[in-house]
């Protein structure tokens, strides 16, 4: 085992202070160190999107980057995305058009398309389906998430 | 569900599409997947570099904590069991014990207070293995002389099916034409997006273990891992939590389970392990590897006679457990007629082990396969008849029912003519024709492909009796409870991950009791709270658990009735259930069932022994099976310089029965035809000549993306099954079925200028390519006489 550095994570605008080796990834530390286990882990290779978070506003792979680069950056996740009781509009839309089946990247689908329809929100519909693209599903065919995000889209846009 | 969508009296719950159930925790961080909980230990497991040989020695740090074989005395070998088929069986150490068969068997555990120390760990742990030379080809294992890779299977057999109807022969000899086709599935991984994890504990006040696991079948993980362990089943809880898909990879008995509960057991502690994803690709249980020749025999009018198949199914190194290594070639065997009508049929199907991953159940199991080669051969009979491919499906499916296959399968009512009928109306066939024809002029090669298939669904235990399973699933009980609060729960045994069966039971019980869904809860996946039962797989759960519930459903509409007949003073035959009360029909009184389950529970004198305390009924349902079925259809473009293939246009026309919930039945379609179209084109494991995987991460293992699927368009029959007593059928498979052979069908269709034929699945831009080259050079040095022109 290395020795641990002294870190801080502020994810969903809450500060956690842990003590991480160099070599953890930021999705260990955000589910081990931190506790928040909505955020996924699918290939530990940066294919499969399961571990989409967004960083200072990007949507980023959190198994590709290490948890001491993400020092000092505003983190969000899954559990961040609703205000209270009240939904984030594509999490609605991804209940509403049955975006999902056993849940398991749904989460790295939400942050991803938060994150680049919050970075793009006119994005056409070639390159929102590019976007999604960078993420795997399993279960749905895709086509009730592009269904889902479209629909956010609209609403986000309101 | 929204709340706007409760109704008022007289609309059904089953049949609408009510938002899940299931999604707020999921889409919100708070689902509950395996790999959450803590642990105080974590394993990794020391795998197997190579393919095939004997181990000399496993060496490690002096004081390290890993375990081998040698540590594993007196733990039983997993060891499945057909008592049919000349099936030999063969057994699997929970740790490769002597010989290794295969690239990713698991040889030592490495043991360690966190993921990466076990890591750490693990890379210095040697394992000195003598290598001896591999076999990773069935039919190379088949070939005289082959090394023996289990002394129990001689030849590398491990079961033989074999078939011939009584009038075969002779119409055989009077056939007008023989059709044939030499058809190749390479290997798939069902590649669900959560691969494996589990984690055991130990409980010291009891002594109990509790494993929680990514599994399709909890109680019989317990059943199993009790019995390799010698422990008593009770002193053994199985959790399946959250699952993150399974699709039948994780229906089997993995050898890695039984390993965390032992240690869970030795350490008096907890022990977590969670797959990576190279380790799912290599060693959890792979699929489809199949050869098979079909030859189909035709009379005059094109009319199918006879059907005569080889299939050689690459099971792998080890059989799976329950299914045993019979679940694709068995399969293959007693489905291969498929929707045709051909009553007279000849097979061998044989099950062939070799130094690979071992082959398990996924998504429609062989039906892909065996679906793709029918229904290229049907397509190869329209070419030699020199009719409409349609024409000859038209001419050979079946219309009347019931109707018993060749197999002695009977086939329930289904729609295979009019759901082909729909497809054909519905892609408007001339106008893709002309815009072929046109694309053509232009050097553009568009074509169209048709399959049209059976699914058998909701089979009960006398269908896996029938294969002789030792171990044979088919029923399933549901325990219904409405609470003294006036909840309902429903405790079932199958284990659903994904297929939003926690809402669609939901709806059947709402409809039966009066209730709204979003009050009802279903709990599943749990052995301490679940009624014993067989998990989620083979499309049955909600033929089968379904049919459990509404028979619950209707005990606890009797009792319900019989409570309110007695607190309203009126006749049960007079009283309605509806909206959360029980009402004398025609009048205003009423009384809630909140306060019926309240007076079931604590006013249980005033029923003078008449009615039985409490509101708790079961339900127990074991049906003989119902097919379902579709037409697909798919429109490509092939780019002839690239191999690359577009998908234009995916349509599907199905009938699975009726419908509990259209935007659940339609997600499960969308998913299985985004499976297909990865069976079709993209997803292939590739070994080398010396057993190791080269397709070992997701770049090289190519899952869809949105950006490979096209939009899948979708039409409904609904022919209520008689087989099944909510008439429903099943349909988690059959996306996955039709979608390779729609696929390649049309690929052929725009290649037919070139005279190739593509027979092997995936479809690859490399393989098409080389058809093309071949197509090219032949016809190059036909016209030159030149035997030595390449491309």
């Amino acid at each position: 085992m290395t020795e641990k550095s002294t870190i801080t994570l502020t994810i969903n605008g809450h500060d956690h202070a842990i003590a991480v080796e160099p070599r953890r990834t930021l999705v260990d530390a955000i589910r081990e160190d931190c506790g928040q286990t909505g955020t996924h882990i699918g290939c530990e290779h940066g294919i499969c999107g399961a571990c989409t978070v967004i960083v200072d506003g990007e949507p980023v792979r959190s198994c590709l980057m290490f948890a001491v680069q993400a020092e000092g950056k505003a983190i969000r996740t899954v559990e961040g995305l609703a205000a209270g009781d009240t939904l984030h509009p594509m999490q609605q839309a991804f209940i509403d058009h049955h975006g999902l089946q056993c849940g398991f990247c749904t989460p790295g689908f939400l942050m991803l398309a938060v994150g680049v329809l919050e970075r793009e929100p006119d994005i056409s519909d070639d390159d929102l389906i590019d976007v999604l693209s960078s993420n795997l599903c399993r279960c749905t065919g895709y086509q009730n998430i592009i269904k889902a995000v479209r629909a956010a889209a609209a609403e986000m846009r309101k | 569900m929204s709340t706007h969508e409760t109704k008022g009296s007289g609309l059904k719950w089953v049949g609408r599409a009510i938002r899940r159930l299931e999604d707020p925790a999921l889409v919100t961080g708070q689902g509950r997947f395996t790999a959450d909980l803590p642990a105080t230990h974590w394993v990794r497991f020391v795998r197997s570099p190579v393919a095939a040989g004997t181990i000399k020695s496993v060496s490690f740090p002096d004081g390290a904590r890993v375990i081998t074989a040698a540590d594993l005395t007196g733990v039983k070998k997993i060891t499945p069991m057909l008592h049919k088929f000349s099936y030999r069986p063969v057994g699997q150490s929970i740790l490769a014990d002597g010989q290794v068969r295969y690239v990713g068997e698991p040889v030592a555990i490495a043991v360690a207070s966190s993921e990466e120390d076990a890591e750490d760990l693990a890379d210095l742990v040697e394992a000195d293995i003598d290598e001896t030379p591999p076999l990773v080809d069935a039919r190379a294992a088949l070939a005289d002389g082959a090394p023996q890779i289990h002394a129990e299977a001689p030849g590398n057999v491990i079961l033989e099916g074999k078939v011939q109807t009584p009038g075969f022969d002779s119409v055989w000899d009077r056939a007008a034409k023989i059709v044939a086709i030499e058809a190749r599935s390479h290997r798939q991984n069902a590649t669900p997006m959560e691969a494996r994890a589990g984690h055991a504990s130990y409980d010291p006040s009891t002594g109990r273990i509790t494993l929680t696991c990514t599994t399709q079948m909890p109680h019989l993980m317990r059943t199993a891992i009790a019995d390799l362990l010698g422990m008593r089943e009770s002193d053994l809880r199985v959790i399946a939590p959250d699952v993150g898909g399974g699709f039948g990879q994780k229906m089997s008995l993995c050898a890695e389970y039984v390993a965390l509960v032992w240690l869970a057991r030795k350490l008096k502690s907890s022990v977590a392990w969670t797959e990576d994803r190279r380790e799912n690709l290599i060693a959890s249980f792979h699929s489809r590897d199949q050869y098979i020749s079909l030859e189909g025999a035709f009379d005059q009018d094109s009319k199918l006679l006879a059907l005569r198949a080889d299939v050689v199914s690459n099971v792998g190194a080890y059989s799976c457990f329950p299914t045993t290594s019979g679940v694709e070639p068995l399969m293959a065997m007693a489905e291969m007629p498929g929707p045709y009508d051909v009553q007279q049929y000849q097979c061998l199907a044989r099950g062939v082990l070799t130094n690979t991953c071992t082959m398990a159940a996924y998504r429609g199991v062989s039906r892909p396969v065996i679906t793709f080669t029918l229904e290229r051969l049907m397509d190869k009979a329209a070419t030699a008849f020199g009719i409409d491919p349609i024409d000859i499906r038209r001419r050979n499916l079946i219309g009347t029912f019931p109707y018993t296959s060749a197999m002695g399968l009977v086939y329930d009512e289904a729609t295979y003519k009019e759901t082909l009928e729909m497809a054909v109306a519905a892609i408007d066939v001339p106008a893709f024709r002309a815009r072929q024809q046109a694309a053509r002029a232009r050097g553009q090669y568009l074509g169209i492909g048709f399959a049209t298939f059976s699914e058998r669904t909701g089979y009960g235990s006398p269908a896996f009796a029938a294969r002789g399973m030792a171990i044979t699933p088919g029923w399933e009980t549901v325990h219904l409870t409405v609470d003294p609060s006036g909840f309902v729960e429903a405790r079932i045994g199958s284990s659903p991950h994904g297929q939003g069966l926690r809402t669609t039971l939901a709806q059947i019980i709402a409809d039966e009791i009066g209730v709204a869904p979003d009050i009802i809860k279903v709990i599943h996946g749990d052995t301490d709270t679940a009624p014993y039962g067989w998990g989620t797989f083979a499309s049955r759960s909600l033929v089968i658990s379904g049919g459990a519930t509404l028979l619950a459903a209707r005990k606890v509409r009797a009792k319900l009735l019989k409570i309110a007949s007695h607190m309203l003073e009126a006749a049960p035959e007079d009283i309605v259930l509806e909206n959360g009360s029980a009402k004398v029909a025609g009048t205003d009184r009423t009384v809630t069932i909140a306060a019926m389950a309240r007076e079931a529970y604590t006013q249980t004198h005033r029923f003078k022994g008449e009615i039985e305390p409490g509101l708790t009924e079961s339900g127990t349902y074991d049906p003989p099976g119902t097919f379902s079925n579709a037409c697909h259809v798919a429109i490509v473009a092939v780019d002839i310089e690239t191999g690359f293939v577009r998908i234009e246009r995916f349509l599907v026309a199905e009938d699975a029965g009726r419908i509990i919930n259209p935007m659940i039945a339609d997600g499960q379609v969308h998913g299985g035809v985004a499976q297909g179209i990865g069976n079709a084109l993209l997803e292939e494991i590739v070994y080398d000549e010396s057993g190791g995987i080269l397709t070992a991460n997701l770049a090289d293992y190519m899952p869809p993306t949105a950006h490979e699927m096209p939009p899948i368009e979708l039409h409904h029959l609904e022919t209520p099954s008689t087989q099944s007593i909510t008439k429903a059928k099943g349909l988690g498979e059959g996306g996955s079925i039709g979608a390779p052979a729609a696929v390649v069908n049309a690929i052929n269709d725009a290649l037919a200028p070139f005279n190739v034929q593509i027979d092997e699945i995936p479809a690859t831009p490399q393989r098409i390519r080389a058809a093309l080259r071949d197509a090219t050079n032949s016809a190059r040095s036909r016209e030159s006489g030149n035997l030595g022109a390449t491309l």
